[in-house]
């Protein structure tokens, strides 16, 4: 493992301050690709393998694509590390098992870009940033994607595009999400309809874990399924200019209604958790979010305002991941040891 | 949120209208199954692989392996995963139905075009509208313009599709 990933850093996608932060985390592009002339993996042998992450390493490392870009073969990482990887949402939890030739790329420091190799596809390309900021991430990838391209022939045909090993990909190979924090619509129980309407619309809703999670946290990533028939800028317009912006003034509005009605019992919500934070001595990965939530919603409407600061309950929100909290005590702990260093290491952060 | 009826985490949520009441159910993906509530978001493999065998009852397949991969459709419909790029070719006729109701109908791609790909399809684009041209000119009786788009046919044609993409500069 390279010592360049640093828990210490921030990842930037949590950072709070980027546009509509009050509501969206984080916004990612990712493009599916594979090499043209080798099968796709489910019928790829090891030799295939080997000279796909070959081909990877050598055009991911000279390309240009960032001002460094940090190779990790994941044969080499112990689980914690790939654990930690995938908490910082650099690879796939799909990614971390296994033991065939695989890694990933990733952009440092700021690891805005991470490229997986021998996923699903040959290459996964991911570009992340805080806040909605969908057309800057697109921009990027697409400049990066052309880069590749320019020593890489990418599987494509005419009419179906890029070719994918499941077909759900193909076509543009391309999927927009956000991570959105909706505490308000998850009060006033109007979440379902979101959920509900997302779904109506053929948009992909699931937990801040990913697929089959519940949204723990109230931390929902939402993105488009369709890939064929509609160009990027087509999904990317649709997703960031009319269904995003309805779902934040959305979260909005209820925030404001729950202020105006429910002040008290919001101020009981934000208080209780941030007490509870600073005094308990036991956390689960889960509670720990749930109440970082409920903090977090206090802050940005108001209620808490020199109590705590978003930039801290921001990093907390990955600190107290479990391979992050073995990381930052530098020990592997069970579940029940790690209860332990998780409240201490969340009373400790928010000590004034 | 925990599941109504065991002590898993809920993941599936229904509200319904029942004779004017509001019925709302909170399951986990075990129970939701066992009740018949449909999943919201089921993986799509599932859903493809469910959809390519209720299209096709009884059938029994005798449709031919992937010449390059020898991945089988029975293979496919059972991982959801191709097992090449030929495979599109291979089974399009079985995979555009499917594409259609993966992609809101959508099974064309109009997306953007590699440029190298792109160089060879304006190859084969500018090939259809010569081609295309001389029989106009030929039913046209216009021979001298037909033995023109000849020559540039034949120009244009003669050159290997590789030869183009073997000349792409370096990166540094």
């Amino acid at each position: 493992m390279p010592s360049s990933i640093d828990i210490a850093r921030h990842v930037e996608w949590l950072e709070p301050d980027g546009p509509d932060g009050d509501v969206v985390l984080s916004s990612r592009v990712r493009l599916a690709r594979n090499l043209a002339g080798f099968p796709f993996l489910t019928k790829a042998d090891r030799e295939d393998r080997r000279h796909v992450l070959d081909l990877a390493r050598q055009h991911t490392l000279s390309g240009d694509l960032a001002d460094q870009m940090i190779w990790v073969d994941l044969t080499e990482t112990t689980g914690l590390e790939r654990e930690l990887l995938v908490e910082r949402h650099l690879i796939s939890k799909q990614h971390a098992k296994g033991d065939e030739p695989r890694a990933v790329a990733i952009s440092s420091p700021d690891e805005r870009l991470a490229i997986m190799v021998n996923e699903e596809d040959h290459l996964r390309i991911q570009v992340m940033r805080s806040g909605l900021r969908l057309s800057d991430a697109f921009a990027s990838i697409d400049t990066i994607d052309n880069t590749l391209e320019q020593c890489i022939d990418f599987a494509f045909c005419p009419r179906f595009g890029y070719l994918t090993a499941c077909p759900t990909n193909v076509g543009a190979g391309i999927r927009v999400s956000v991570m959105l924090h909706l505490p308000a619509l998850k009060l006033t129980g109007e979440i379902e309809k979101v959920r509900r309407a997302a779904k109506d619309m053929c948009l992909a809703v699931r937990g801040f874990y990913g697929e089959g999670s519940d949204a723990v946290g109230d931390l929902y990533q939402i993105s488009n399924q369709t890939t064929l028939g509609k160009s990027e800028h087509q999904i990317l317009e649709n997703f960031e200019c009319e269904i995003i912006p309805k779902i934040i003034a959305y979260e909005r509005h209820a925030r404001q209604t729950l202020l105006k009605k429910r002040r008290l019992v919001l101020e009981d919500h934000a208080h209780r958790a941030l007490g509870t934070l600073e005094r308990a001595r036991l956390l689960t990965a889960d509670e720990a979010l749930q109440l970082l939530s409920a903090v977090r919603h206090g802050l940005v409407v108001g209620v808490l305002k020199d109590e705590a600061n978003l930039a801290t309950i921001a990093k907390l929100m990955l600190l107290t991941q479990p391979a992050h909290l073995q990381r930052a005590v530098d020990k592997e702990m069970n579940q029940s040891k790690r209860r332990i260093a998780r409240a201490q290491l969340v009373r400790e952060m928010l000590a004034p | 949120m925990k599941c109504d009826r065991c002590e898993n985490q809920a993941t599936v949520h229904e509200v319904t209208v029942h004779k004017g009441t509001k019925v709302e159910k909170h399951l986990c993906e075990i129970c939701a199954k066992d009740e018949g509530v449909v999943v919201q978001h089921p993986p799509m493999s599932t859903l493809l692989s469910k959809f390519v065998i209720s299209t096709e009852p009884g059938a029994k397949d005798h449709r031919p392996a992937c010449p390059i991969c020898a991945m089988t459709f029975a293979e496919f419909r059972q991982h959801g995963l191709l097992g090449c790029p030929s495979c599109y070719q291979t089974f399009e006729e079985q995979l555009i139905p499917l594409l259609e109701r993966a992609h809101e109908g959508g099974s064309l791609h109009v997306g953007k075009i590699p440029r190298r790909a792109g160089k060879s399809l304006d190859r084969h684009q500018r090939l259809a509208a010569l081609r295309r041209e001389l029989t106009e000119a030929v039913s046209l009786e216009r021979y001298e313009r037909a033995a023109e788009l000849r020559d540039e046919l034949r120009t244009v044609g003669d050159v290997p599709p590789d030869a183009e993409t073997d000349h792409e500069p370096e990166l540094s």
